[in-house]
C-alpha cells in the first residue's frame, strides 16, 4: 500500500544533486515531490522521523547473480529481492551467465518483468556477449539491446579471445552499449584457487598470478582505444590493474570499472585454514592490493561499488578448497561494508553513497540513484553508526556464503522504499 | 615425538610388539588416492600397537569428490572410529574432514599441501644418521611446486634448525617460497654444494604433458641426481627419496642403490616407527580413553 510520506529530521544525501543536508523529503503517489529544509506537514501524510539517520537514493547494485534461471537452489528472484531490500538496494543489474544464459531477447524481457513483479526490485538485465556465455559465437546484441539489455558481458567468464573482445567492443559500440569484462586471463586463471604467492604456496593451493588481471585490463584498454568501444572492468582487485585504468582514463579512453566489498575489506588471509566462503573469483589479494583498491575508491578511479553477489549453497562450498565453487553473497552487506571505509576515514559519506547510487546508475544509463523531484521514490534509510554482526546463514536471502562471517559492522539499513512503498524495515 | 619414534625403532627391531597400547581402538586408513607405501606403513604401525585396522579405498573418479568425502566422514563417524588416517588428492581435505568427525584425523598426504608423517620419518632418518638436525644443510630437489613432502619438510626441518635449500627449474618452484625460509637454486651444481642431505622428489609424468618441463630426458640432464652432480655435496652426504622413485627421471639407479649414500630403504623402516609414535600420542587425547 502506498502512502504519502514525509521523511523528517534526516540527513539527505543525493550525490547527483550535490545535496548533503539535514532536511525533509516528501513523497506523493510514489514520486518524490519535494526536498527541502522544512516542508510543513501536509494533510494525510505519514511522517517518518528517524534521528541520526541518512536518507539516500535506493542503492544501485551493478553486479548480481540472481540464481534464476537455472540455479534456484542457490537463490531465486524472490530471495534476491528480499536480500536486496534488506540491503537498501532497489535496482540491480543481473548477470547473464545463468542457465539458460540471457542470450535471447525474450529472456531479457522476462527478467525485466520478473523484477517488476517483485514490487521491490528493478532488474536491469545484462545481455550475454556470446551464446550460452561460452565465448564462441556472438549473441544477438542488437536484439538484446532492443529488448532492454543494459550492457553486455559473459558474467563470471572472461572474454579470453582478443579477436572476440575486439569484435564485441566494436559491434556493441554501434548500439551504444558497453562490454563488461571479468578481467582475468583465462589461460592463467584456469584451475587456480587463490592468488599466487606465499599463502597459496603454504596451503599447497594452485595459484592465479595477480598479473592475470592486469594482463587482460591492459589488452582490453588497447582494444577499446582501437575500436572506440567502451569497456567496463568488473571487481577490480589489484594495484597494477588500477594504475592501468587510471592512466587510460587520463588519456580519455572509454574505460570504467567497479570493485566489490571483499576487495577493499578483506585480503587473502581470509581464506585462512581453507575457508571456502572466502574463495572468490577473482581470488582475494594481498594487503597492498587491498589498500590500492581503497585508494582508488577515494581518488575516483573506481566508478562504482557492486556487491558481485554470487549465491552458493552449503554443498557448493562444503568441498576441499580447490573444488569449492568460487563466489560470495553480498547484497545484504553491501552498504555496511562500504560504510566501514567511511568510518575508517578513506571515503566521505557522500562519496560512498555516490559509489553505491548515482555513479553505477550512470554507468547503466539508468534514471535510478537520485532524490530528484519527479522521480520514483526509491529510497534507503539507514543509520550510519548502528552496529551489527554478520552471521553466515542468518542474512536475508537464501545464500549462506558470505565471506564476511563474524565481521562486526557499523551501518544498518532501517527501511527501504520502492516507488514509495515500504519493502523493508 | 622423534624420541618416542626412536624407541619404536628399537621395539620393531627386537621383533616385539606392544599390542596392549591401542587394544580396542579402531584405526581406519581412508585413502582417496592410491598409495601402497604409506597405507601399509600406517597399517603395520596400527597393528603393532594392537589397534583394529581397517583399510578403505574410495575412488575419486566419481563426479562429486567433496560429497563423497563428507558422506564418508558421516558414515565413519557413526561407526565411532578412534583414529582416522586420510590421504586425499585435494589440499585441505583432512582439515575439512576433521571438522566433521570426532576421531583424531591424521593427514597421510593431502594434494600439494602437506605430508607430515613423511617429514617426521625423514627427520628421524636424518637424526639417526647425523646425530642432529640443527645446523645441517638440506637440499630438496625437483618438483617442489607440487610436492607435499617438500612443504612438510621445509616446515619441520626449518623449525628444527636445519638450513633448507630448494632446487628445481623455475616452473616447478612455488611462488615466494623463499618467504618460507628457504634458499632457492635453479642449478644443481650450485645448490648441492656442501650439503649434508640431498632429498629428491618424485616427478610425475603429468608435469611434462602440462608443459612445466619439456621432457623427462631434459629434466634428468639438469635436475636428475647422478654421481657427478652428487660429487659437489659433502662426501658423507645422504641421499633420500620419499618413493616411489622414477629411476632415470629424477634419480639415477647408481645413486639410489648405493648403500653408502642412499638411505631410501631406511626411510621406509623409520616410517613405521614414526607412525607408531604418532598413533600413540594422538590416542592419548583427553576424553578419548572412555571409548
Amino acid at each position: 500500500m502506498t502512502f504519502d510520506l514525509l521523511f523528517a529530521g534526516v540527513r539527505l544525501i543525493d550525490p547527483d544533486a550535490g545535496l548533503d543536508q539535514m532536511g525533509e523529503l516528501l513523497v506523493r503517489d510514489g514520486i518524490i515531490t519535494d526536498v527541502g529544509t522544512t516542508l510543513g506537514r501536509p494533510d494525510g501524510v505519514r511522517v517518518i522521523q528517524e534521528d541520526g539517520a541518512v536518507l539516500c537514493p535506493g542503492l544501485v547494485d551493478m553486479r548480481v547473480a540472481l540464481g534464476e534461471p537455472g540455479f534456484e537452489y542457490r537463490e531465486t528472484i524472490a530471495s534476491s529481492a528480499e536480500a536486496a531490500a534488506a540491503g537498501g538496494i532497489t535496482t540491480v543489474a543481473a548477470l547473464p551467465d545463468s542457465l539458460p544464459a540471457i542470450d535471447d531477447p525474450a529472456l531479457v524481457s522476462m527478467l525485466r518483468a520478473r523484477g517488476e513483479a517483485t514490487g521491490s526490485l528493478t532488474i536491469l538485465p545484462y545481455g550475454a556477449v556470446t551464446r550460452g556465455c561460452r565465448g564462441e559465437e556472438f549473441a544477438e546484441l542488437g536484439l538484446l539491446r532492443e529488448a532492454g539489455a543494459v550492457a553486455f558481458t559473459d558474467g563470471a567468464r572472461a572474454i579470453g579471445s582478443a579477436r572476440l573482445m575486439r569484435l564485441a567492443l566494436s559491434y556493441a559500440r554501434g548500439f551504444g552499449a558497453k562490454i563488461v569484462q571479468h578481467p582475468e586471463d583465462p589461460s592463467l586463471s584456469a584451475g587456480g584457487a587463490a592468488t599466487e604467492g606465499e599463502l597459496a604456496t603454504r596451503l599447497g593451493l594452485p595459484g592465479i598470478p595477480a598479473a592475470a588481471e592486469a594482463i587482460l585490463v591492459a589488452r582490453d584498454i588497447r582494444l577499446a582505444r582501437l575500436t572506440g568501444g567502451a569497456v567496463h572492468f568488473a571487481h577490480i582487485s589489484t594495484a597494477e590493474a588500477l594504475d592501468l585504468i587510471r592512466h587510460a582514463k587520463a588519456e580519455g579512453v572509454a574505460v570504467t570499472c567497479d570493485t566489490a566489498p571483499p576487495y577493499f575489506d578483506l585480503n587473502e588471509t581470509a581464506i585462512g585454514d581453507f575457508r571456502t566462503y572466502a574463495k572468490l573469483s577473482p581470488p582475494l589479494r594481498k594487503e597492498a592490493d587491498r589498500q590500492a583498491v581503497v585508494a582508488a575508491l577515494a581518488d575516483g578511479t573506481i566508478d562504482a561499488i557492486a556487491s558481485d553477489h554470487q549465491p552458493r549453497d552449503a554443498d557448493d562450498k562444503r568441498q576441499p578448497f580447490a573444488l569449492a565453487s568460487p563466489g560470495g553473497s553480498g547484497l545484504a552487506t553491501l552498504l555496511a561494508i562500504t560504510m566501514a571505509q567511511v568510518h575508517g576515514g578513506a571515503l566521505s559519506l557522500p562519496q560512498a553513497i555516490a559509489l553505491l547510487t548515482s555513479r553505477p546508475a550512470r554507468l547503466l544509463d539508468s534514471k535510478a540513484g537520485t532524490l530528484g523531484k519527479g522521480t520514483p521514490a526509491d529510497l534507503c534509510l539507514f543509520h550510519p553508526d548502528r552496529a551489527w554482526q554478520v552471521e553466515a546463514g542468518k542474512l536475508p536471502g537464501k545464500a549462506p556464503n558470505t565471506p564476511f562471517d563474524g565481521r562486526a559492522l557499523e551501518g544498518r539499513v532501517l527501511g527501504t522504499w520502492k516507488a514509495g512503498r515500504r519493502v523493508f524495515g | 615425538m622423534l624420541d618416542l619414534a626412536e624407541s619404536y625403532v628399537l621395539l620393531n627391531r627386537s621383533g616385539k610388539t606392544q599390542r596392549d597400547l591401542l587394544r580396542g581402538r579402531t584405526l581406519i586408513n581412508l585413502f582417496f588416492e592410491d598409495s601402497t607405501r604409506t597405507r601399509t606403513s600406517f597399517e603395520l604401525a596400527g597393528k603393532r600397537l594392537g589397534a583394529d585396522v581397517l583399510n578403505m579405498s574410495v575412488s575419486t573418479s566419481s563426479v562429486n569428490k567433496g560429497e563423497t568425502l563428507l558422506d564418508t566422514a558421516a558414515t565413519l563417524n557413526a561407526m565411532h572410529c578412534d583414529l582416522l588416517v586420510v590421504r586425499h588428492d585435494q589440499s585441505g581435505a583432512p582439515n575439512l574432514l576433521a571438522q566433521k568427525v570426532d576421531a583424531a584425523v591424521i593427514n597421510a598426504g593431502d594434494g600439494t599441501h602437506e605430508h607430515p608423517t613423511q617429514a617426521l620419518l625423514d627427520a628421524l632418518t636424518i637424526r639417526r644418521r647425523k646425530g642432529r638436525l640443527e645446523g645441517l644443510t638440506v637440499a630438496i630437489c625437483g618438483d617442489v611446486l607440487h610436492s607435499r613432502v617438500a612443504r612438510s619438510n621445509i616446515f619441520l626441518l626449518s623449525a628444527m634448525g636445519s638450513r633448507v635449500r630448494v632446487i628445481g627449474p623455475p616452473t616447478l618452484i612455488p611462488a615466494e617460497v623463499a618467504a618460507l625460509g628457504v634458499e632457492v637454486f635453479h642449478d644443481m651444481a650450485a645448490g648441492l654444494r656442501d650439503v649434508d642431505i640431498v632429498m629428491m622428489l618424485r616427478l610425475q609424468r603429468e608435469r611434462m604433458t602440462r608443459g612445466l618441463v619439456p621432457s623427462a630426458r631434459e629434466f634428468f640432464r639438469f635436475y636428475g641426481l647422478d654421481m657427478d652432480k652428487l660429487a659437489v655435496a659433502k662426501p658423507d652426504a645422504l641421499v633420500m627419496h620419499p618413493g616411489p622413485m622414477n629411476r632415470g627421471v629424477e634419480i639415477d639407479s647408481a645413486v639410489a642403490d648405493d648403500p653408502a649414500r642412499s638411505v631410501i630403504k631406511e626411510q621406509v623402516e623409520m616410517g613405521v616407527a614414526v607412525r607408531m609414535a604418532v598413533l600413540d600420542i594422538l590416542s592419548r587425547r583427553p576424553g578419548r580413553n572412555d571409548i
